[in-house]
């Protein structure tokens, strides 16, 4: 194996890690606030889609490849909050269980979404294929031996995007006022009231924030690896998103080293063959490992658990 | 007569009767927008399940993997556990039965096929311990572990489908021998050659015996009070972390069973899967319906399998998309969950019963 096969296997891990990036800093932003999303998975299946037909109808618009890719992502972000809202109501207006309504969400989009799409396109379970975000190369960094090849040749904005939210999340969550209020919310909630910090409009902004979050993501499938959407797009991802920020313990750094982890044990599937020493193992081991990895990592890393301390609980005023 | 008055007018009957007409309703406001005729369209779906023998009996044959993967969830969830790995359960118990269904070949029977139900119950049970273990032990959030669990158990199954019992050239298992079987073939032949077997009378069974083990019993008792207050309960002298690998191994059974049902009784082989089925996940919403409740789940089970098997007939005769069923459901789930919005909706009714009672 040669530099150029590890430079792109990063790349391509890259590629895989960039939803999760997305969905994970989501799920932190609504975690953090103290609600539980379980329904990352169905955000990003509304945003997969929303990116597929808002791409579809910019370019029947005559809108150009790449403007048309971004008024999917903008769709995307609306019809994430919008959805977020369903979640929101329920769980923080309306004491609902939090993981039972994270649940609703995912139902909802696996349903409706299929609906609309067979709806818009005359029966087809798939969306038009759209153009998407195209590759490009960033000038003179692409001859860097390796770190070009990974990551510099071959990329997707949309990547770069994810790796600059990654530090954006965490200087807000650790470094603004804002975010001091939103842990605090999601930590204390009765403590954050006392001092005047309005404790459910700030779970909505979390949960709001979190749907458009997971919907990008979601947008990110659609318009870099598959280029349209139907029920397969995002099967699953956002259950691991999920793992990513538990493993990460809710931090955004962390949940971004536990997506590219993840993204890498997706890469490597498509890079199995060039490994003399993987023909004897089955597939399926490989396909296990991250997952069965996860497990003793939680196992490992006991003790103290990171998970906001008043996460899943409504916040009811009157019990103070 | 009284008593009778007082069930029908009690919350957990009135809150379920009322989402899920509320379900109905949103969803046939979602079919005008579509542009489809909801009358028609429900018309057409419980037409294909009521219609005919055969189409009755394959719609039962759905419900029963649900009213297992349900039990499953309703069971942990007494406990104070999420089970969300259902569908790991349910793969691992298939697996485990389709391995003793066509390994075992010779036996008699009255042996073979029990023998295949033990042991995806088993497997099952084992597989969901491990996450009740990890929380028990390790503390180690059971809705993770066990989302892991479902991924490492769709490619268990494969790899063994795989490498043990694979049909030359076929991406599936070889049939399992005939003595492993529950299909019904008298039953079957009666409701027009449609796939019921026996698993249906066990599930029933075992909504019955959830029943007595969780009301009846010292040990269904323990398991309750862990899942009301684990630290009362610690204080009262109970094994809690026993009492979470114990729930844990039952539900992990009870959704094994229903794998090993699909194979034993209605596939006869098992396929490689490029992605879980996802019965372990309708499970959970079958639980949400029946309020965690064994006998809740079976009505829960009956709904969603009727809505789910019914939207086939949907598409056909009224030409509109079956997925419209999952946007009815969640509906449904929705509105059990945020019971406030229903009571809120229900508040001017309410409080004309409390009028009358003045009166």
């Amino acid at each position: 194996m040669d530099l150029l096969t590890i430079g792109q296997i990063i790349n391509t891990t890259l590629v895989f890690a960039t939803a999760l990036i997305f969905a994970s800093l989501g799920g932190i932003f609504s975690e953090k606030s103290g609600v539980t999303n379980l329904g990352l998975e169905g955000f990003m299946v509304f945003g997969a889609f929303a990116a597929g037909i808002g791409a579809h109808y910019a370019q029947e618009a005559g809108m150009g490849g790449t403007t048309s890719a971004w008024m999917g992502v903008l769709l995307a972000i609306v019809l994430g909050v919008l959805v977020s809202l369903i979640h929101a109501v329920a769980s923080i207006t309306f004491k609902a269980d939090q993981i039972i309504s994270g649940i609703v969400i995912n139902f909802l989009a696996a349903g409706s979404t299929l609906y609309l799409v067979k709806l818009l396109f005359e029966g087809s379970g798939d969306s038009p294929l759209v153009q998407g975000f195209s590759k490009f190369d960033v000038p003179f960094l692409k001859e860097i031996p390796l770190l070009g090849e990974a990551f510099f040749k071959n990329v997707y904005p949309t990547t770069y995007l994810a790796i600059l939210f990654v530090f954006l999340t965490y200087y807000i969550m650790f470094k603004t006022p804002f975010g001091l209020r939103l842990r605090s919310v999601g930590e204390h909630p009765s403590a954050a009231d006392t001092v005047g910090v309005k404790v459910l409009r700030y779970r909505y902004i979390g949960v709001m924030i979190s749907g458009a979050l997971a919907a990008i993501g979601g947008a990110a499938i659609t318009l870099t690896t598959t280029g349209t959407f139907s029920h397969n797009t995002v099967s699953g991802q956002g259950y691991i998103a999920i793992a990513a920020m538990i493993f990460g313990k809710w931090n955004p750094i962390g949940a971004f080293g536990a997506a590219v982890f993840f993204g890498f044990s997706q890469a490597i599937r498509n890079y199995v063959q060039l490994f003399e020493w993987s023909q004897s193992i089955p597939q399926e081991i490989i396909f296990m490992l991250p997952y069965l990895l996860t497990i003793i990592v939680l196992v490992a890393a006991v003790g103290r658990s990171s998970a906001p301390s008043a996460l899943g609980e409504a916040y009811d005023p009157g019990k103070r | 007569m009284n008593n009778v008055l007082k069930w029908f007018t009690r919350d957990s009957f009135i809150l379920p009767v009322v989402a899920i007409v509320m379900g109905l309703i949103l969803g046939g406001i979602v079919m005008l927008i579509g542009g489809y005729n909801p009358i028609e369209a429900y018309g057409a779906l419980f037409t294909k399940v009521f219609g005919d023998m055969y189409n009755f009996g394959e719609a039962v044959r759905e419900m029963t993997p649900l009213i297992m993967t349900g039990l499953a969830f309703a069971f942990a969830s007494r406990a104070g556990l999420f089970n969300i790995g259902g569908e790991g359960q349910f793969l691992v118990g298939m697996t485990a039965a389709t391995f003793v269904g066509v390994k075992f070949a010779g036996l008699p029977i009255y042996l073979h096929a029990p023998l295949a139900l033990i042991a995806g119950a088993l497997f099952g049970g084992l597989w969901a311990a491990i996450a009740g273990y990890l929380k028990a032990a390790r503390g180690v959030n059971e809705v993770i572990s066990s989302i892991m669990l479902n991924w490492i158990g769709l490619y268990l199954a494969n790899l063994i489908v795989r490498q043990f019992l694979l049909l030359k050239g076929e991406n599936r298992s070889v049939n399992i021998s005939e003595s492993a079987s529950i299909s019904l073939t008298w039953l079957s032949e009666l409701m027009g050659n449609s796939r019921v077997h026996m698993g249906t009378l066990i599930a029933i069974v075992m909504a019955v015996l959830f029943y007595i083990y969780m009301w009846k019993t010292k040990q269904g008792y323990e398991i309750r009070a862990v899942g009301y207050n684990p630290n009362a309960a610690e204080y009262a002298g109970m094994h809690v972390n026993r009492n979470i690998v114990k729930a844990m191994f039952i539900s992990g059974m009870l959704a094994g069973l229903g794998g090993a049902f699909q194979v034993l009784g209605v596939f006869q082989y098992q396929t490689v899967m490029s992605g879980s089925p996802g019965t372990g996940f309708d499970g959970i919403a079958v639980a949400l319906i029946g309020l965690n409740h064994p006998f809740g789940v079976l009505l829960g089970a009956v709904l969603f399998g009727t809505l789910t098997y019914g939207s086939a007939g949907m598409s056909f005769a009224a030409d509109v998309p079956p997925e419209i069923i999952r946007i009815v459901i969640g509906s449904i789930i929705f509105f059990i969950a945020a019971q406030g919005i229903v009571r809120w909706i229900l508040k001017p009714f309410y409080s004309k019963r409390k009028k009358e009672k003045v009166l």
